[in-house]
């Protein structure tokens, strides 16, 4: 029991990264990012990359190692998002939403097909493993790797929170989300604004990516498709377009897969996420923490 | 001649209304085509053309592998037609259209096996369990923003798939093999050339049938959701209703395609049910131009051929695939060749029919 809540926590701390990315781009500029999951995968292949570069690295420094890779890798995934949005989003500002979305799509199948053809289609190994060892309390087994990268996504969440609600960039963010029209006549560069945010996004899924890599030890190129589906699955949970319930989302989710899966069975798991979310937007569309969003003409 | 000038008078009348109008969304060109070329394009022989093309070609080139692509191509148009009703007509964005043709496929495949029939009776069969599907996943997601529309039906076609990889009756991730073809009062039809035959009979039908739908009320209900919901609601379109049968019909189209395709190979299994097939029809969609029939089954031609084309390239052909999308979305939205909507006017003239109650009402008074 205590295994299952702590395995869902730790895998719903993913999910809760990659669903901040989601929630924060669709709360400013109302856009599904379909490409976010593979912004995942591209930080996953990026740390891959860099620790390769590392060459051999001992076992006792290889969090430091993991830490400084996934400094790398946030900052390069992050800059990558900021260049889909400059190639991809931004000339179709204020076009129909379908062409939005299709942009989406095509940039998604973009980052997936280009990373095969670079990596070949087959899985690598992440060439850094992290220890088993751990320690046994109620029953349950919690490994040290499992805690130091819960922390790590802790922290991540706790700051990205902060920065919204405390700086002056934050305040931007939140008041384009409200009116973006009314932010730029208040003299808000919106633009800039909508590049940070998505550099904070991609930097975001990109080192969930890499904590994701270092933990199941390998990846490949569609490693970012179903993490995509279940963070939009969390960020409607908690009610998309909101921080704090984009956390929540997650780690709401990574219980109840941790527990769909031991009662119906570990393959059912997709299957079992997937129906979740089309019961809640039959039930509640709005999420947990979201609010009623009349849509004005 | 007269009737021609007629319409250009109305080209006349619109070229007034056009400036409220904004430019982007509205229909490109109201009236009759501009120029010779465009009058081709526009011809309404052009269907009984490709038709006539698909049929002579089997006598040009025959080999099994032509033959095969060809049955393919055929079978990837019908897909590509019953999309185009949701994407193209509606403006839905559906990304896991391959879970009706995955339906569509398992419900003809374990039907015709476990009761010997031959496929064409089970086509009521698909018809039941792809409304079903088409209704489980639109009616929560189409009272919704569009948006959520697309991930649901993502977060689908995979629920599909691995549905049918877990359970028995599909036959796990193997499928079900020895799916007997498809078989008309004891004439066999499974020889490669006859089949082929039918499947361009067959999707024939269908993409006139969802090319006259789209210009039927229901079609231009679509059209007005399209390009403005809201207005559609004020106006007194049923939004909700008319975007659900719009899926509905569109599922129906994706199971059909399932059928053939189960025909085809006479085996289903879960691996051709894939993210990568849906969007690569939704490709043939946007590539050929969204919500014209004819812009829609070229695409689909287009998107089934090149690869066979491009072997060499295959690393990099879905890398281009997706790049393609963004540039044709970003200089290109309306698709290569965009449908040229143009509305009949029904304003003071009428139609026929009110006009001659007009006439007669007239001469009794």
């Amino acid at each position: 029991m205590v295994q299952l809540l702590w395995n869902g926590l730790f895998v719903g701390s993913f999910y809760a990264l990659v669903a901040l990315g989601y929630t924060m781009v669709y709360g400013i500029i109302k856009l599904l990012n379909f490409a976010h999951g593979d912004v995942y995968m591209l930080g996953a292949f990026i740390g891959f990359v860099a620790l390769s570069g590392l060459g051999a690295i001992p076992g006792s420094l290889s969090l430091v190692a993991l830490a400084i890779v996934m400094l790398i890798s946030m900052t390069l995934t992050g800059f990558a998002g900021v260049l889909i949005e400059r190639v991809a989003y931004r000339p179709l500002r204020g076009s129909p939403r379908l062409a939005v979305l299709i942009t989406a799509v095509g940039v998604s199948f973009a980052l997936e097909y280009g990373v095969s053809a670079i990596f070949g289609p087959n899985p690598r190994v992440f060439p850094v493993r992290l220890s088993n060892e751990g320690a046994t309390m109620f029953g349950a087994r919690f490994s040290f790797a499992q805690i130091a990268l819960m922390v790590i996504a802790l922290l991540l969440m706790f700051g990205l929170d902060t920065y919204v609600r405390r700086t002056s960039t934050g305040r931007a963010m939140r008041a384009i989300a409200l009116d973006p029209k009314a932010s730029l006549l208040m003299g808000i560069n919106v633009n800039s604004v909508i590049t940070r945010t998505f550099f904070i996004g991609s930097a975001l899924a990109g080192a969930a990516g890499v904590m994701a890599g270092a933990y199941y030890g390998n990846i490949n190129f569609l490693m970012g498709f179903i993490i995509g589906l279940k963070a939009f699955t969390a960020a409607v949970i908690g009610g998309i377009g909101n921080i704090r319930g984009a956390m929540l989302g997650g780690l709401l989710l990574g219980l109840l897969e941790a527990f769909g899966s031991q009662w119906f069975g570990g393959q059912w798991r997709d299957v079992f996420s997937f129906a979740v979310l089309i019961l809640i937007l039959t039930l509640r569309p709005t999420g947990i923490l979201g609010g009623r969003v009349t849509e004005r003409v | 001649m007269a009737k021609s000038k007629s319409k250009s008078e109305r080209v006349n009348d619109n070229a007034e209304l056009s400036d409220n109008v904004d430019a982007s969304m509205a229909p490109r060109l109201i009236g009759k085509p501009q120029s010779r070329l465009s009058a081709l394009f526009e011809s309404k022989r052009l269907g009984w053309a490709a038709l006539a093309i698909a049929l002579i070609l089997p006598f040009i080139i025959a080999t099994p592998y032509t033959l095969n692509v060809m049955t393919n191509a055929a079978i990837f148009v019908l897909l590509a037609a019953g999309l185009n009703i949701v994407v193209g007509y509606c403006g839905l964005l559906d990304l896991g259209y391959v879970a009706f043709m995955a339906v569509g496929a398992y419900t003809a495949g374990i039907i015709a096996k476990s009761f010997e029939l031959p496929l064409f009776f089970t086509i009521p069969a698909v018809l039941i369990m792809t409304v079903l599907a088409g209704l489980i996943i639109g009616t929560p997601t189409l009272r919704l923003r569009s948006d959520y529309l697309a991930i649901v039906t993502l977060g689908f076609g995979e629920m599909i798939r691995l549905t049918a990889n877990n359970l028995a009756i599909t036959g796990g991730t193997g499928g079900i093999y020895g799916i007997p073809g498809l078989q008309v009062f004891g004439i066999e039809l499974q020889d490669p050339v006859r089949f082929y035959y039918v499947c361009v009979a067959i999707v024939s039908v269908f993409v006139l049938a969802a090319a006259r739908l789209g210009k039927s009320r229901l079609g231009r209900a679509w059209r007005f959701v399209r390009e403005d919901e809201d207005a559609a609601e004020a106006m007194g379109i049923h939004t909700y209703k008319v975007k659900l049968m719009a899926y509905i019909f569109g599922a129906f189209w994706g199971g059909m395609g399932g059928v053939l395709f189960a025909a085809h190979l006479s085996a289903v299994s879960p691996h051709s049910f894939v993210f990568l097939q849906s969007a690569l029809v939704l490709m043939a969609v946007v590539l050929g131009g969204m919500g014209n029939m004819r812009g829609v089954v070229l695409g689909a031609i287009a998107i089934t051929l090149l690869p066979e084309m491009l072997r060499n390239f295959s690393d990099y052909r879905y890398l281009v695939f997706g790049i393609l999308l963004v540039v044709v979305m970003v200089f290109r939205p309306q698709g290569l060749w965009p449908s040229r909507a143009y509305e009949p006017e029904r304003g003071f003239e009428g139609t026929k029919r009110s006009r001659a109650r007009a006439a007669a009402k007239g001469q009794t008074s």
